[in-house]
């Protein structure tokens, strides 16, 4: 194992947000929130409570989700298309690396930003709102669990990607929709029944419901099921990125 | 001793069908520094790619110090440097980071006297912490090999280091490569400037349509390959060349004053003890001779040119 290369990998990305620092951390706090001054104190208010959590709480979790999956791709495409965009990448080839250490650097950083932007949203989310975390570890885990699995999304993303619009394609025309449709602002049973079934294939409202359910104790899908999602889509997003790095797709001619 | 490097039968085509190399073999040995010389589009990159990880061989097969490059990847490119051709830097790093961040890619735990050192030898000392987008054009080329040069590599390959570089600078750069060969260090080169090739190289290949047309000594190639010719310049002007030296082909200058004869330096018989006593013959009256050899450019033209 290079351990030097996944160390320096990872510093090199850390550094980049460190630079960035108004758009990295900044902005992802100021818009969520202004989503809690909103659908929190202003519409929320005049929301009845949802499964016996006031509104305002209740979307805490899907913000949160909504923050770190965007910022999870965001990070990880961008870290890696980078270097293609100005040819450094060539050094990341020609270096004595696995692919497995290049994934680890890449997507170990870009899950870290992913999991301070998402703490430091939670920390917003208390000073605006009453909060309530019944399993804290899951909580954790499932924060922890999503970083990594969309960030090695965004892994693939930033490969596939040849110019910026695509890279900007996935983020804004898949995920914020799946996300804003996938129960972040309300529980399914407030659906019809034929969009119940609908939502169920939407993979983010298996996220949202287990994060929700670490912190209400209450889920639109049971917690297993939950939990089995993520790590079909994590398991799915690493056999991808083997295939990539077996095949050199848009990485080695 | 083994050679360093070990290229066997090496294929490349492109996925689009073209053919980089083609069937290519060479041995590179320890120490040494081999220029490889060809036009754009020859293949050079692509070999040099290949070895060092960055394109997958259609054919054939390289060793780097005994191991194989693909299955022992990991001890092959640890040994490798590489200088690409193309300005291909993070533009908002300082110079610092990136060598360092090039040294910790390669394995390396973070070194700061090792890194000063290759800072130093390329006059990037005191631009350590400026970010790279502020640099010129020569500066970065410096930090692509300081880069190269971090880990402390044992073959350094340089893709076309000079193109682009002022007259000083690439001067600097030709005697780094031999600060480098003292210490031990492998050097390929590929360029188009054949006076670089003339000027440092040991060894000199040439390829052009993906195949190495031949690759041998570099002073035994001019002395192979090249062709003398001797300027006879004659007391009075003459005014066609008298038809007993025909043989000998001719060139007569403008002014009637030179006449110019082109040889062989390998061949048997250069012909020129014949060439005088038949000028003597002839009643033209020599007043200076001078022969001059043809250079590698010449050399490599020729080459190229007869390439089917």
């Amino acid at each position: 194992m290079n351990l030097h290369a996944i160390k320096a990998i990872y510093k090199f990305e850390m550094a980049r947000t460190r630079r960035t620092i108004l758009q990295s951390v900044v902005s992802p706090v100021i818009s969520t929130s202004l989503y809690f001054v909103v659908f929190g104190a202003a519409i929320g208010s005049r929301i009845e409570s949802v499964e016996g959590v006031a509104y305002g709480a209740f979307i805490v979790p899907g913000l949160i989700m909504l923050s770190v999956l965007t910022q999870s791709i965001t990070n990880a495409s961008f870290g890696i298309y980078f270097p293609k965009f100005v040819g450094t990448v060539y050094e990341l080839l020609s270096a004595p690396i696995s692919f497995l250490e290049i994934v680890l650097g890449y997507v170990g950083a870009a899950a870290t930003k992913a999991l301070m932007i998402g703490l430091i949203i939670l920390a917003t989310a208390a000073v605006f709102v009453p909060l309530q975390i019944l399993h804290p570890v899951w909580m954790l885990s499932f924060l922890v669990l999503t970083c990594i699995t969309f960030s090695l999304l965004g892994f693939i993303i930033g490969i596939w990607a040849d110019n910026f619009e695509k890279l900007q394609l996935v983020p804004l025309l898949v995920v914020t929709p799946l996300v804003f449709l996938g129960g972040s602002f309300y529980s399914i049973s407030m659906l019809p029944p034929v969009w119940q079934t609908v939502t169920l294939f939407n993979p983010v409202l298996y996220l949202v419901s287990g994060f929700r359910w670490s912190f209400y104790g209450t889920a639109d899908v049971s917690v297993g099921i939950s939990l089995a999602m993520i790590t079909l889509f994590l398991v799915l997003c690493l056999a991808v990125i083997w295939w990539i790095f077996k095949s050199g797709y848009r990485l080695k001619s | 001793m083994p050679p360093i490097i070990s290229v066997s039968n090496l294929s490349k085509t492109y996925d689009g069908g073209h053919e980089a190399l083609k069937d290519v073999s060479l041995d590179i040995e320890r120490g040494e520094i081999l220029a490889l010389l060809g036009p754009n589009g020859a293949g050079k990159t692509t070999l040099i790619s290949i070895i060092c990880g960055i394109v997958s061989a259609s054919g054939g097969n390289v060793t780097v110090d005994g191991h194989d490059i693909v299955s022992d990847y990991r001890h092959t490119r640890s040994l490798i440097g590489l200088v690409p051709q193309e300005i291909t830097l993070e533009p908002f790093e300082t110079v610092s980071n990136t060598v360092n961040f090039s040294r910790g890619l390669f394995g390396k735990p973070r070194n700061p006297v090792i890194v000063e050192k290759v800072l130093r030898a390329l006059t990037l000392w005191d631009k350590k912490d400026q970010k790279i987008m502020a640099l010129s054009g020569g500066m970065k080329r410096r930090v692509l090999i300081a880069k190269a040069l971090a880990h402390e590599p044992r073959i350094l390959f340089l893709d076309e280091p000079t193109a682009g570089v002022d007259v000083e600078l690439r001067k600097e750069m030709w005697q780094l490569v031999d600060t480098l060969r003292d210490d031990g260090v492998t050097i390929i080169l590929t360029t188009h400037y054949i006076e670089e090739a003339e000027a440092i190289a040991n060894r000199v290949g040439v390829i052009n349509d993906g195949k190495l047309l031949l690759i041998e000594d570099k002073d035994a190639m001019m002395r192979r390959m090249g062709q003398k010719q001797m300027q006879i310049r004659l007391q009075t002007a003459t005014d066609k060349i008298p038809p007993q030296l025909t043989p000998y082909d001719l060139e007569r200058s403008e002014d009637g004053l030179t006449l110019t004869y082109t040889y062989d330096t390998m061949a048997e018989r250069t012909g020129i003890t014949k060439l005088l006593t038949d000028l003597n013959a002839a009643g033209l009256v020599l007043r200076d001779v001078q022969t001059s050899q043809s250079s590698l450019e010449q050399i490599f033209v020729d080459l190229v040119k007869a390439t089917p």
